[in-house]
């Protein structure tokens, strides 16, 4: 058991110097921050509302992350299988599964710091009003868990492929199709002919449902149960297709 | 521990119909360094990938420290250092951080993996860019971080895939060196299409062609293979006429007369510097060089390697 979380922690480590030796990290923390305040205050409306709370900002966290998560994970497997790292990697004596988590919890650590930068956000709201901080640090909790599930899935994807930017497409893609699924639009193309149980289940798939309850502060362990099984998921299917196509 | 013992069984992979490997069997014992030869797309590489566990086999396994590569991989990963192809290593990270992460991957944690990494880069000459970005570096020293990181744990198996291919002479010279002094207590194997190279570092070479062991002997037997073997070379002024009277000489199988040289054949088992050098003598001929073939491997290699092409 140690000499798993000692693996998985030296990958860990490994990856988050990878990032801050190169200026991808800095860029990403830039834009990210940049978003989420354009998204708070302009199109959230953040200040004519006057409510204190954090809607406006957290609203907006399944749409950045739409495209800023495939951003850091396109390159996660794609960039080792291409440079022929994956061989180096592999053959340490490591199992592909701590591999795999352990390039997950770096750039899902990586994603939670950008988070927390946010800060200044949560900072304004304290000085304008009195939130209810139990209510935010929830919100955060929440967005960092659904920032997992879309991580989870873009890794998996870049697993596929040793160009980065079909990854990032796919995985915008398929991302896109998550945050949806309980949406008219998604529902439409299979109301009809799927049975009412498969309906469910689809909608039931939904990010946005789950991350609508905690977003609000509310943490039902029905909604962390689903981001946890969603990020396990893609991660033993990562596994998977790592083991099968870090050759080709 | 157990003994030290590389055991292939029946080694295959496939690739759909192609078979890249193919039912490879053999044993290396300590103290060997062991040379693959053969042609690009042989399956030299493939065996080494499957032997390190980067690849599983279709069909067979290999037995290494008496750990099953397959049923118990990270053990017998423990004990192997690889270079792969191309030596790839993480450009981003400098020559100290990526040796760093080796180390600890390898078991070692804080000041003792910080030593491991630091006699790495000593012991491969890299002291003076060690604070570098691997992406910085020439091709040469690329390849030295690379076999720093094969050998940063004192494996008891090396396993490198050409591991002089890019480098100067001199630079060939050192890793040829370094195999050397590595040599008595481990089993090293290395691949090359370099053919100076086994005689210059291997104590056995192997032949492997279309995934399959078409020769497995030690260099001085690969060599002695060779038509030329023992067969003696010599410069002559009118060589058509010497080379008349040389082809009746008791034990000269054949005489080939190619780009100014006259060479000599021997038939089974005969010495022909000796007849030769009387003949000159005799005949008063103006020989302005003369000397006895040991062989030549890149032809043994071209003979052994299309003899199995349809």
């Amino acid at each position: 058991m140690s000499q798993a979380r000692h693996a998985i922690l030296n990958v860990t480590r490994r990856e988050l110097t990878g990032y801050f030796s190169t200026p991808v990290a800095w860029v990403f923390i830039v834009i990210f921050l940049v978003m989420a305040g354009v998204f708070t205050f302009y199109i959230g409306s953040f200040f004519e509302r006057g409510i204190s709370d954090l809607a406006p900002f957290f609203q907006f966290h399944p749409w950045l992350y739409l495209f800023l998560v495939p951003a850091i994970s396109m390159r996660l497997w794609a960039e080792e299988r291409r440079s022929g790292t994956v061989e180096l990697l592999l053959t340490l004596p490591i199992t592909t599964w701590q591999a795999v988590a352990g390039k997950f919890l770096a750039a899902w650590l990586f994603i939670g710091l950008a988070l927390i930068l946010t800060f200044p956000v949560w900072m304004t709201v304290n000085y304008l009003g009195s939130p209810d901080n139990g209510a935010i640090a929830a919100a955060y909790f929440g967005s960092w868990l659904m920032a997992g599930g879309f991580l989870a899935i873009g890794s998996c994807i870049s697993a596929l492929t040793q160009n980065q930017v079909v990854a990032f497409i796919i995985s915008v893609v398929v991302c896109f199709g998550f945050l949806l699924s309980g949406l008219p639009m998604v529902m439409n193309l299979f109301s009809g002919w799927a049975p009412q149980a498969i309906l469910d289940a689809i909608a039931d798939f939904s990010f946005l449902a789950h991350f609508a309850a905690i977003s609000k502060g509310v943490i039902d362990i029905r909604d962390v149960f689903y981001f946890g099984l969603v990020i396990v998921f893609w991660m033993i299917a990562n596994t998977i297709i790592l083991d099968l196509k870090k050759a080709d | 521990m157990g003994e030290l013992r590389i055991e292939a069984r029946s080694l295959s992979k496939h690739w759909g119909d192609l078979k890249a490997v193919d039912d490879l069997s053999f044993t290396v014992d300590s103290g060997e360094v062991l040379g693959f030869l053969g042609p690009n797309g042989a399956g030299k590489s493939t065996t080494m990938k499957m032997l390190t566990g980067f690849l599983t086999p279709t069909s067979g396994t290999a037995v290494i420290n008496g750990h099953d590569i397959i049923s118990n991989s990270l053990a017998a990963r423990q004990s192997i250092g690889y270079l792969p192809e191309g030596a790839p290593s993480y450009g981003e990270l400098t020559v100290r951080q990526f040796l760093q992460f080796i180390a600890r991957v390898r078991g070692f944690s804080g000041t003792q993996a910080s030593s491991k990494a630091n006699a790495a880069i000593e012991r491969l000459n890299l002291t003076d860019v060690r604070e570098q970005t691997i992406e910085t570096l020439s091709k040469g020293f690329k390849r030295r971080v690379g076999l720093a990181q094969a050998i940063l744990h004192d494996p008891a198996i090396l396993i490198l895939d050409e591991p002089t291919d890019g480098l100067d002479p001199n630079q060939k010279h050192e890793v040829r060196d370094l195999i050397h002094e590595m040599a008595s207590d481990k089993i090293i194997i290395i691949s090359t299409h370099i053919l100076e190279e086994v005689s210059a570092v291997c104590n056995r070479a192997m032949i492997i062609s279309d995934g399959r062991l078409l020769v497995d002997d030690t260099p001085a037997g690969l060599i002695g293979r060779s038509r030329y073997h023992n067969a003696v070379t010599l410069v002559v002024e009118q060589p058509e006429k010497v080379a008349s009277r040389l082809s009746e000489l008791p034990g000269a199988r054949k005489v080939e007369l190619r780009e100014g040289e006259l060479t000599v054949f021997p038939s089974e088992g005969a010495a022909l510097l000796e007849v030769v050098s009387e003949a000159i003598r005799e005949n008063h001929w103006d020989v302005s060089e003369l000397r006895l073939e040991a062989g030549r491997l890149d032809e043994v290699f071209r003979q052994v390697t299309q003899e199995v092409q349809p």
